[in-house]
């Protein structure tokens, strides 16, 4: 009632509008292959700024994911319209993002939102315009909660911290000090290490919380190394502060002072290795996907990716989140039989499996959340740079925040 | 105790990197009047060179420094002689916008040329060893920056203060008109400046990439922590920024050391203070 | 000169109305800029009319945005009674800090905004329980406007919501800057020393205006959390500060519709830009910035202003 008061002359103006395109489209129509048609992905990334790296990543993997399995599922045509969101120092631009790519662009499926307050500020958008969105990244576990529409096909920060707390209390580190960078992904990854490590027998004996944005950790360090832990557990968010921190690692000389040092896995990403060379040798992490891992899978992966890529180019993990992000959507339209509505597509996203490069991955119907392995790898020396080598596997990890 | 000794080193190595990038916006501040927020562009230059001639050309890392300071140097020239010397008599708010779009362009030409990622720079193993003095233990490669900046400093101070040129630029900075009327050339000279204080932003960029790391957004970066060195120090004050990059390295260190809570933001809550108790800065000279 | 500034604010509203009905799909884009222009507005106050720059604005701003998430969140739907606690809460802050913030000369103001921007970002940072931390605030929802109009998905109700407190915030700083007391802060800003002179209490003249400036941006911020259901704490962050002290250059600062300009022209070609080239728009807005300080001296006022009077000049 409020609204026809608050503009009268707009529904006319709608439909006249909607008239002359329906004329003008009259001649053109098709009966024999209607069900010929488009949908249009809506993609919202960092592409510009600080973050563009990452955006870079999931893109590629997009494109990847294209170039191995082509633009159509059946009669429908998948398009994507990417817009660029700048990264975390603008959350409500994701919000506006997602709107426009539903508005303006006629986009029925959104991928995206490498951070999580660039996932919370659309929830409730998504929710009211009932636009399934799969998260490319963002990790905090809460999430997916905060609308029936979100389907996350990342990981989640207690995940890779969980697991590997787990694995140090039982590979015999008894002592435990940690450095996360001072903001909620890295409370997460505090929290939840602390919590499978402590479970395990383990003991976390100091800890400090960095400045998100800090490069300089000599002076965390040297706490950490005077704790005389037996590890030190790291989590920072990547890009150049996690170069600078882990050649600092080096520099500072931790594995001199007898401490191992242990890292959820996108602190030490497969792309950022030849920037911190020999500073990898011996650093544990857990992460859900590497270069190196043999499967077939992985194999097309990365065959499209360096067509994409260049020859010479090393994959990020967000690489395969955004190709298993597009991974996802072909299989939603391939399991609803064609149809793209939000509940047809939440339904066959709803306990999918996929063969994906990182092995095999199921979303759980519960709770939209990625079921997968995580790897423990060990940094060591690979031809003539370094790489990251899993040597351990725990199968199908959940959540542990849910 | 020891460990006190050796975070205070490597703050005071972080410092000489600080000192190197604020150089030149201090000395085109202080005497030019000219607010570059596009500075941090030139040490990117430097790095970017830097990068490319040791990973595409295996140029050993102690000529690239050289090549990296003297190309940005030229940049810095052709950049001043076609456009930056059009912006000196504006407004500073005009200043303002013209240098933060120029900062822009940069990273994005940056990025067009060499992509988002991380550049890598992997250092010769002499650096990266530690050395034991006095039995403090600290890298070779905090060692060379302290070294590096003193040497820079010091050249710096020399050059401005003791030099017919020196004598010149602040004979130029106080008076141009009087300074024109006896035969300086300014235009020249201001030049001639601005190219120095790209090039050693450009060396503090070269020396950056393996401590830092290099992307596109560096020029925007360091901008919060060169202004407030900049500041701190006093614009166009050698010994002041001098002073003032080291103490932020320090101080940083050492809180983060004892405190290591809050220890990220007290340098925040010192530069209020600092601004508020002395609002010209360390040499005490106006803007 | 009073008809002319006046004058300009009809056209403005005019055109503002004129997109509602030429590209409805571009409401929420428009809603944006509205916000922009007002917070723009509300640091032009300082920097144009009172000569006191700011690298910290976005302090208010963001102070504003959680006020008003937070009243949602503990029950205070109703926008418009948000809109009044943040103008309040903002106003008060600003209030507190007035003495710290017109110290010294330009680069010193710079520095201690910028200090204090960074100090009350941390602090959000560390009252998780509070602002949520860098997940941001999204945990609340807004009630219809006045009890009548509720926010839809295309973005209606948020458009006439922002425009009119944008159209209030114009019309309340055009009467305050064209009176005795905006006067007596443009002499303020000529002449800081002359003005005890003449009688003029100076530093309480500057605590009026940064208080009014400060609750003015928490308005601002208000309506961008009602109507994004968001807050987080890029809102007071370093970079939007920074962005409006460009846009307020950029337009003209000391002009109110040419600061309105300047947001709105800025916002939308960043906009545009980066629907273009989502990667490579940067290049694009740094040209536009370097190539405005020499076609557009003083801002789109001033050269709108250049314009007129060639314009006459051939007549």
């Amino acid at each position: 009632m409020a609204r026809t008061e608050w503009h009268p002359g707009r529904v006319g103006r709608r439909t006249v509008l909607l008239g002359a395109s329906a004329a003008a489209g009259l001649p053109l129509a098709r009966p024999a292959i209607a069900q010929e048609r488009k949908l249009v992905v809506g993609v919202v990334l960092p592409l510009s700024g600080t973050f563009a790296d990452q955006g870079k990543n999931y893109e590629d993997g997009i494109k990847a994911f294209q170039k191995v399995n082509g633009t159509k599922v059946g009669n429908i045509t998948v398009e994507t319209v990417m817009r660029d969101d700048q990264g975390p120092a603008s959350g409500d631009l994701s919000r506006r993002m997602t709107q426009e790519l539903i508005q303006r662009s006629r986009a029925e499926i959104i991928l995206g939102y490498s951070f999580t307050p660039n996932a919370m500020s659309a929830a409730s958008l998504l929710t009211e315009a009932k636009r399934p969105a799969i998260i490319i990244n963002a990790a905090t576990s809460v999430i997916t909660e905060r609308s029936p529409y979100f389907t996350r096909i990342s990981m989640t920060l207690p995940q890779l911290s969980a697991s590997l707390g787990q694995w140090a209390a039982k590979s015999g580190i008894k002592t435990v000090y940690t450095i996360v960078s001072d903001y909620a992904p890295g409370l997460d990854a505090e929290t939840w290490f602390t919590k499978a490590f402590e479970a395990g027998g383990g003991k976390v004996i100091g800890g400090a919380r960095t400045p998100v944005s800090a490069m300089e950790y000599s002076p965390f360090l040297q706490r950490a190394i005077e704790a005389k832990p037996d590890a030190v557990f790291g989590f920072n968010p990547g890009g150049d502060v996690s170069v600078a921190f882990m050649k600092q690692t080096k520099e500072r000389g931790l594995t001199e002072a007898g401490i191992k040092l242990l890292v959820t896995g996108d602190v030490v990403d497969d792309n950022l290795v030849p920037a911190m060379g020999d500073a990898l040798d011996g650093v544990i992490s857990a992460l859900h996907y590497q270069v190196e891992l043999q499967n077939p899978a992985n194999q097309r992966f990365l065959s499209a990716f360096r067509e994409v890529a260049g020859a010479n180019a090393v994959p990020s993990y967000r690489t395969v989140q955004g190709y298993d992000g597009m991974a996802l959507i072909y299989h939603a339209l391939q399991a609803s039989g064609g149809k793209t509505d939000a509940e047809s597509i939440m339904n066959a996203i709803k306990g999918a499996r996929l063969d994906s490069p990182r092995g095999p991955i199921t979303i759980d119907p519960a709770t939209r959340d990625i079921v997968q392995n995580i790897y423990i790898r060990r940094g060591q020396r690979l031809g003539s740079g370094w790489a990251n080598i899993a040597f351990e596997t725990i199968e199908g990890v959940k959540d542990p925040a849910k | 105790m020891s460990g006190l000794v050796s975070i205070l080193a490597d703050g005071i190595a972080y410092g000489m990197l600080l000192f190197l990038f604020s150089i030149g916006l201090s000395i085109t501040l202080g005497l030019m009047r000219f607010i570059n927020l596009a500075h941090g562009a030139f040490a990117m230059c430097g790095g970017y060179v830097a990068a490319t001639l040791l990973n595409l050309y295996g140029v050993p890392f102690l000529l690239t420094l050289p090549a990296a300071a003297i190309f940005t140097a030229l940049v810095g020239m052709a950049a001043e002689r076609s456009v930056i010397r059009h912006v000196y008599g504006m407004p500073e708010l005009q200043q303002v916008l013209f240098s933060i779009g120029l900062a822009f362009a940069a990273g994005a030409v940056a990025n067009i040329i060499f992509g988002p990622q991380q550049q890598p720079m992997i250092l010769p193993d002499w650096l990266t060893s530690r050395v034991d003095i006095l039995g403090v233990e600290i890298t070779g490669y905090r060692l060379f920056l302290m070294g590096f900046g003193l040497v820079a400093a010091g050249l710096l101070a020399a050059l401005f203060n003791f030099t017919l040129f020196g004598a010149r630029v602040r004979a130029a900075v106080d008076n141009r008109r009087a300074a024109e009327g006896i035969g300086i050339n300014v235009g020249r000279l201001f030049a001639i400046t601005f190219a120095l204080g790209a090039g050693f932003a450009g060396l503090g960029g070269a020396l950056a990439v393996g401590f830092l790391g290099l992307d596109p957004t560096f020029p925007l970066k360091y901008l919060v922590l060169v202004l407030m060195v900049v500041a701190i120090g006093g614009p166009g004050s050698i010994g002041g920024s001098f002073a003032a990059a080291i103490a932020l390295g320090a101080i940083d260190a050492v809180f983060k050391y004892f405190v290591p809570q809050v220890g990220g933001f007290v340098i925040y809550g010192l530069l209020v203070l600092m601004m508020l108790f002395f609002p010209r800065g360390l040499a005490g000279r106006t803007a | 000169m009073r008809l002319t500034r006046l004058g300009a604010g009809l056209p403005l509203l005019l055109a503002a109305l004129a997109g509602y009905f030429l590209f409805p799909d571009y409401l929420t884009l428009f809603t944006s800029l509205f916000i922009l222009a007002a917070f723009a507005l509300s640091y032009d106050l300082l920097q144009g009319h009172a000569g006191v720059v700011s690298l910290g604005h976005a302090v208010f701003f963001g102070t504003g945005a959680y006020t008003a998430a937070l009243l949602a969140a503990h029950g205070v739907q109703e926008p418009v009674t948000g809109l009044v606690v943040a103008l309040l809460v903002s106003g008060l802050l600003a209030l507190l800090l007035t003495r710290l913030v017109v110290v010294g000369n330009d680069l010193t103001r710079l520095l201690i905004t910028l200090g204090i921007g960074f100090l009350m970002l941390e602090a959000a940072n560390q009252a998780r329980w509070l602002t949520g931390g860098a997940d941001g605030m999204s945990d609340f929802t807004m009630g219809p406007v006045l009890g009548l109009f509720r926010f839809d998905f295309a973005g209606e109700t948020a458009f006439f919501y922002s425009l009119a407190v944008l159209v209030l915030v114009y019309a309340f700083l055009w009467r305050l800057t064209t009176s005795p007391f905006g006067l007596a802060l443009r002499g303020i800003r000529e002449n800081v020393r002359r003005m005890p002179a003449i009688g003029a209490p100076v530093s309480r003249h500057l605590a009026t205006a940064y208080t009014i400036s400060g609750g003015i941006a928490g308005v601002a911020g208000a309506v961008l959390a009602q109507t994004s259901n968001f807050a987080s704490l890029d809102m007071l962050g370093f970079e939007r500060s920074a962005e409006v002290m460009m846009m307020a250059t950029l337009g003209g600062t000391g002009s109110i519709p040419g600061v309105v300009l300047g947001a709105a022209g800025f916002s939308y070609l960043k906009d545009a830009l980066s629907a273009v080239s989502p990667k490579y728009w940067h290049l694009g807005i740094g040209l536009v910035l370097m190539a405005s300080v020499f076609v557009l001296r003083g801002g789109i006022a001033g050269g709108f202003t250049a314009l007129l009077r060639r314009l006459r000049g051939r007549a």
